[in-house]
């Protein structure tokens, strides 16, 4: 199973990375998105998938609870970060009218 | 831009009481299995955001007239207060009480800081998911 | 219970959040947030002389025990740099009072300002090593929002840019971490390094800490600099100055932390990493600082040789060359505001950002030349402004060392600046006066105010080395013995 996701994070990276090489800045927002969510799975797999009870309170083997709370809190800070570059892109759409990367270039003067 | 959709109109107005039920039943399930005030924000906020799509912003704004951007604050607020409020006790930053109250028709119930805390969460989410719906969709 | 150390950042946090509220009262948020500022110099004061007395002190978030819990440990090195960026942030809001247009008062300036101080003392402060993503995080994204404030196209570029590397740089500290929990177990710093004591630091954990010296080279500037002089040229004078001055520190603080609390063993693979790549930045940033006429890039490429220099300090880890390191990391805080805000400052009035297109601004500027004269003097280190015992310091621990390689590349870097500085100080101070004085914007009193006080700042630091060196002796001590930290975390109460 850890093999398993694995190989789905790094499937997700380098879809991810694909995107991120894009002209589009929508496609650029979108690759970091999902390069966030392959950390996810990778702090998700190093704690080790298994089926256990609940920690703290609950009987037998426990499972870490942990790696849930950093997702959470990483998913939370994904989500603020990905609503901030949309907003900007938006800005940058307004601004130029286009939303492709190669649009931007220009005279570092001007 | 106004889309006349009979049948995604009728059942807006249906599902969206259902998306707020379940809203609140998550927010309510997170203090002691999954959900909480993240999760049961951001479902109470894709209620908000299919009334913005299915009809348009300024008749929702007509009957909703809250500013979205002091919500979000208002929730971040409560959420550090809990945090503050601790101080106040002499406890430790961020401490959480809990304790267990008899309520008359409700029985015993158990009250927490913490559900103040999740509550504060969960309009800081309502409020920049609707704030940056709108910003983003302001004109054409 | 040591409440009073969460201040610095949750202090900012509070205050941020209820100027939300206060929108339209552009005149209360001024006051509130200065006052702020000078409420955590303050507290960063206080702390300090607790520090002398009492030892590293600690604070369990919600009375969890370390290392169950979260926490915020005060050391001095910490309390130090919390400090001197909260006289930075006082002084930048100073100038940002008559600099910043009303609009952008109005959408929340003061709010994100505040954010940014919160993030920045957040990673100084915090004990945990999440923690310091989460911070690091916080203080990036009131950055993406400050780094667009103006929305001219090449700002919207540049921020473009700076928010993709930043997300990218983030993503290597989240898996860098995820490494680091999956062979350690814990997040708690002080108990990663008595982990990685207990074992030894294996291969494993030798190839961790360099994803996490990737990571902190990326938003340190630290040779992986390429998108710095764009982002930090664009912003409006007081973000600059913030951002020149806070951010990338934040990173070589965070180094410091990780290279001498948890992977101080293989020094050998870690600090000649660290050595070959301040080599390498002071290098790229001397070629940098001489190659271009933008002042701005100018000025961005000074933080970039600055980066360098403290952390050939590091690099080579002697006791005296860490203590340097602080003291200059200090001292670099504060002069570097005053450069970003005296080139803001140059801009604003001739509005021309090319050093050739300047000229003759001391006639009508006499103030403005001087301090920038102060500036350049103190930024190449000459006694007795604050640069000059980093820097004698640093050159002590080289030598103690015995990497001269080092040593000379640091010298050089500091002819470098001077040649760098004197040369926008002779073409636009000096020479010719093209611009008569009715087309000139004239200098408002905020500047020169904050400009001064950042003036006075280095002067200060400069002149009061003697009784600051307790609290940086102490700082570097910490640094350099894990073991007062480790046991202060893990020590009981």
């Amino acid at each position: 199973m850890e093999t398993l996701v694995t190989i789905l994070a790094g499937v997700l990276v380098t879809v991810a990375t694909y995107l991120l090489l894009s002209k589009s800045l929508i496609r650029v927002i979108i690759g970091t998105a999902i390069l966030t969510h392959a950390a996810h799975l990778i702090i998700m797999v190093v704690a080790g998938l298994k089926t256990g009870t609940v920690p703290i309170v609950g009987e037998g083997d426990p499972v870490d609870p942990l790696p849930q709370a950093l997702i959470l809190t990483s998913i939370v800070i994904g989500f603020a970060v990905t609503a901030v570059s949309l907003v900007l892109a938006y800005r940058t759409y307004q601004e130029i009218g286009t939303d492709k990367l190669d649009k931007l270039r220009g005279n570092p003067d001007e | 831009m106004k889309i006349n959709n009979v049948i995604l109109r009728t059942v807006a107005k249906l599902v969206f009481f259902i998306i707020l039920t379940l809203a609140v039943y998550l927010f309510f399930a997170g203090h002691n299995s999954p959900g909480g005030g993240f999760s049961g924000g951001l479902v109470l906020a894709s209620a908000l955001v299919l009334l913005f799509i299915v009809f348009d912003i300024e008749t929702i704004q007509k009957g909703l007239p809250i500013d979205f951007k002091l919500v979000a604050a208002f929730g971040a607020f409560l959420s550090v207060g809990t945090g503050f409020g601790a101080l106040i006790f002499g406890d430790n930053f961020l401490t959480q009480a809990f304790d267990y109250f008899n309520v008359p028709f409700f029985g015993e119930i158990e009250l927490t800081t913490v559900t103040i805390f999740e509550g504060g969460v969960a309009l800081v989410v309502v409020g920049v998911v609707v704030t940056i719906l709108l910003s983003i969709s302001e004109d054409e | 219970m040591n409440n009073i150390i969460v201040m610095p950042m949750m202090l900012p946090v509070l205050v941020g959040i209820i100027l939300l509220f206060l929108r339209p009262y552009v005149k209360t948020q001024r006051t509130i947030s200065l006052l702020v500022f000078l409420g955590n110099i303050g507290i960063s004061v206080y702390v300090l002389q607790l520090i002398q007395q009492n030892g590293v002190m600690r604070l369990d978030f919600g009375g969890w025990q370390p290392p169950f819990g979260i926490l915020f440990v005060a050391d001095s090195f910490a309390m130090l740099l919390v400090l001197s960026s909260s006289v930075v942030a006082a002084a930048c809001l100073i100038y940002s009072f008559s600099s910043v247009k009303p609009s952008f008062e109005k959408n929340f300036f003061y709010s994100f300002v505040l954010f940014l101080i919160a993030g920045v003392n957040g990673s100084f402060l915090t004990g945990d090593i999440f923690n310091l993503f989460v911070c690091f995080e916080i203080m990036l994204l009131s950055s993406y929002v400050l780094i667009a404030f103006g929305g001219k196209k090449r700002q919207l570029r540049e921020s473009i840019k700076y928010v993709i590397i930043n997300v990218v740089s983030s993503w290597i500290f989240l898996v860098a971490i995820a490494y680091l929990y999956g062979v350690v177990g814990t997040l708690n710093m002080a108990h990663i390094s008595e982990r990685i004591a207990e074992v030894g630091q294996t291969p494993m954990v030798t190839v961790i800490s360099v994803v996490f010296l990737t990571v902190f080279a990326l938003k340190a500037g630290l040779f992986l600099y390429f998108w710095l002089p764009g982002s930090y040229s664009v912003p409006i004078t007081p973000i600059a100055a913030l951002f020149g001055a806070l951010l990338t520190k934040v990173g070589i603080y965070a180094m410091f932390r990780v290279f001498t609390l948890l992977f101080y063993q293989e020094q050998q693979i870690t600090h000649t990493l660290i050595g070959i790549l301040a080599a390498l930045t002071l290098i790229g940033g001397s070629i940098g600082a001489v190659a271009y006429k933008d002042i701005r890039l100018v000025a961005s490429y000074n933080v970039i040789i600055a980066v360098g220099f403290i952390l050939v300090g590091l690099a080579v880890a002697t006791p005296s060359a860490i203590e340097g390191s602080i003291y200059y990391l200090i001292h670099d805080i504060i002069i570097k505001a005053l450069l970003f805000l005296l080139v803001g400052t140059m801009i604003a009035v001739t509005g021309q950002t090319r050093i050739d297109e300047i000229s003759g601004l001391i006639k009508n500027h006499p103030l403005l030349g001087w301090l920038f004269f102060l500036t350049t003097l103190s930024l190449s280190g000459i006694p007795p402004l604050s640069g000059f015992i980093g820097k004698v310091l640093i050159g002590e621990g080289t030598v103690a060392a015995g990497s001269y390689v080092l040593l000379a590349l640091a010298f050089i870097s500091s002819i470098f600046v001077l040649y760098s500085l004197m040369r926008i100080f002779l073409t636009s101070f000096w020479g010719e006066t093209i611009i008569s004085k009715d087309e000139e914007v004239p200098a408002k009193k905020g500047w020169i105010v904050s400009t001064c006080i950042l003036a006075l700042g280095t002067i200060a630091l400069g002149l009061g080395a003697e009784p600051m060196s307790v609290y940086v002796q102490d700082a570097a001590e910490t640094l350099l013995n894990p073991q007062i930290y480790i046991d202060a975390v893990l020590g009981g109460n």
